[in-house]
């Protein structure tokens, strides 16, 4: 049962983790961060009922960090598998390709800031989750510009995962489906994009 | 003639054998019209004098067909994965630099190895079994519509080009490449074919099969006879997808 052995089935789980329920979580997670726009109390209220659900401790473990972590884990050996060879092949998809790897990368160091700033913290240090908690975070120049540049990664890696992940499921099969379903993702990344920096300039 | 005196200028990456350092060397071979870089090979072949002059050995290459459908004189040109055969001097840039596809071990110069490929077709069953102990009789018939489609996958000269292209294809991975998992699907979609297709569907999904395939989508770029590798391969993926539910659920 070695992973060599399992291939397959580990690349599937990757696969489909990165979109249920990684990707959806991560959507959501940028909808509630968005009503940090419409003020410090509705922001404060949105968090409060995402901590107070019940079984969090379950839910938490189960939709977000054992998929996260495998997604992560997994991801970063195939990103380091790959020869990128963008300089000889200047097609667009393969810079998307080796932006998958990229962002994918720059995600997963941009995570595990973004929930020991935000969870364990929280979870050991007695710290309250709540918006002076995020907007003590991004306050300077810096951590900010570092979590656009985590938060547009994590988008990209989301919306171009889609596309992949209909091809590898054998979903869009056609030139064309593949060209339809690229312009929705470019829709998707620009309307995450809008909620996700919206969101944390709301903060700053 | 004006033509003439005209000189080809060419940087060839050589290499001795299978085990020494690569190297490069230059040469000046006189030019005719319609040359093809296999003709500019059979010229350094004729007279092996490099470009500063001085007597070598004469570079190796491999070629068969000379008409771009047996796949054996592939080689970096200009840095792109071509054949030698169908690549014409006057569409170049000079000077034109020639080196062995990296995906491959090199014999020697020019010349790789590429029997990974037709491992690959054995282990993904590239064929169609027909071999019984009597006449079996004739097979159902394929469908027009099918064939057109099957007759462009059918193409595929293992040349090695979508190999050398793809960004997951190399020394660290065990991916067999774009171009067996084509041969797939042109022979699951065989009428008599068909009735070995999840043998085909169960190789390839083991080690290094179609889930190491990362959509760069380079091969259908470069493939010197325009196969549709990245739908073949969204078609196999969709194949796998039935069939491995089919498999777990019954």
């Amino acid at each position: 049962m070695g992973v060599k052995n399992n291939q397959h089935f580990y690349r599937k789980l990757h696969s489909l983790l990165g979109i249920i329920p990684v990707g959806i979580f991560m959507t959501v997670h940028l909808l509630v961060n968005y009503s940090a726009v419409w003020g410090i109390d509705s922001y404060n209220k949105a968090a409060n009922f995402m901590v107070n659900l019940p079984f969090k401790y379950f839910l938490e473990l189960f939709v977000i960090f054992l998929p996260l972590l495998f997604h992560g884990i997994y991801g970063v050996a195939i990103a380091l598998q790959a020869k990128n060879n963008i300089g000889t092949y200047h097609y667009g998809r393969n810079w998307k390709f080796f932006f998958q790897r990229i962002t994918g990368l720059i995600a997963f160091v941009f995570i595990i800031w973004h929930v020991w700033e935000t969870k364990i913290q929280v979870e050991f240090n007695g710290v309250e989750a709540n918006y002076h908690l995020m907007a003590g975070i991004v306050d300077n120049g810096i951590a900010l510009t570092l979590y656009i540049i985590g938060i547009l990664s994590c988008i990209y890696h989301f919306v171009n995962g889609i596309w992949t992940f209909l091809i590898t499921w054998g979903i869009t099969a056609s030139p064309k489906s593949q060209k339809v379903t690229e312009y929705i993702a470019i829709g998707l990344f620009f309307v995450l994009t809008f909620v996700g920096i919206r969101a944390i300039l709301a903060f700053a | 003639m004006v033509e003439m005196d005209r000189k080809i200028h060419l940087i060839i990456t050589r290499q001795k054998d299978a085990h020494s350092e690569p190297y490069k060397e230059e040469f000046l071979v006189p030019y005719r019209p319609n040359m093809n870089i296999i003709s500019a090979l059979m010229e350094i072949q004729k007279n092996a004098v490099n470009a500063k002059g001085e007597k070598t050995t004469p570079v190796i290459w491999e070629s068969v067909c000379l008409e771009e459908v047996c796949g054996a004189c592939s080689m970096v040109i200009n840095g792109k994965p071509r054949q030698a055969c169908s690549t014409l001097i006057d569409q170049l840039t000079e000077p034109i630099t020639l080196a062995p596809m990296s995906t491959f071990p090199v014999i020697r110069d020019l010349m790789v190895d590429r029997q990974r490929m037709f491992d690959a077709l054995k282990r993904v069953r590239a064929w169609v079994p027909i071999d019984g102990t009597y006449d079996l009789g004739p097979g159902p018939r394929m469908p027009e519509k099918t064939r057109q489609w099957a007759y462009e996958l059918s193409k595929c000269m293992t040349c090695g080009c979508c190999l050398e292209a793809c960004p997951n294809v190399n020394n660290k991975s065990t991916f067999i490449g774009p171009a067996p998992l084509s041969q797939v699907r042109l022979f699951n979609a065989h009428p008599t074919g068909a009735m070995h297709k999840e043998e085909r569907l169960t190789a390839i999904m083991g080690d290094g099969g179609i889930t190491a395939c990362g959509n760069s989508q380079n091969c259908v770029q470069v493939c010197p006879k325009g196969i549709p590798l990245t739908t073949s391969i969204a078609q196999v993926n969709r194949q796998v997808t039935k069939w491995s539910f089919k498999r777990f659920f019954g």
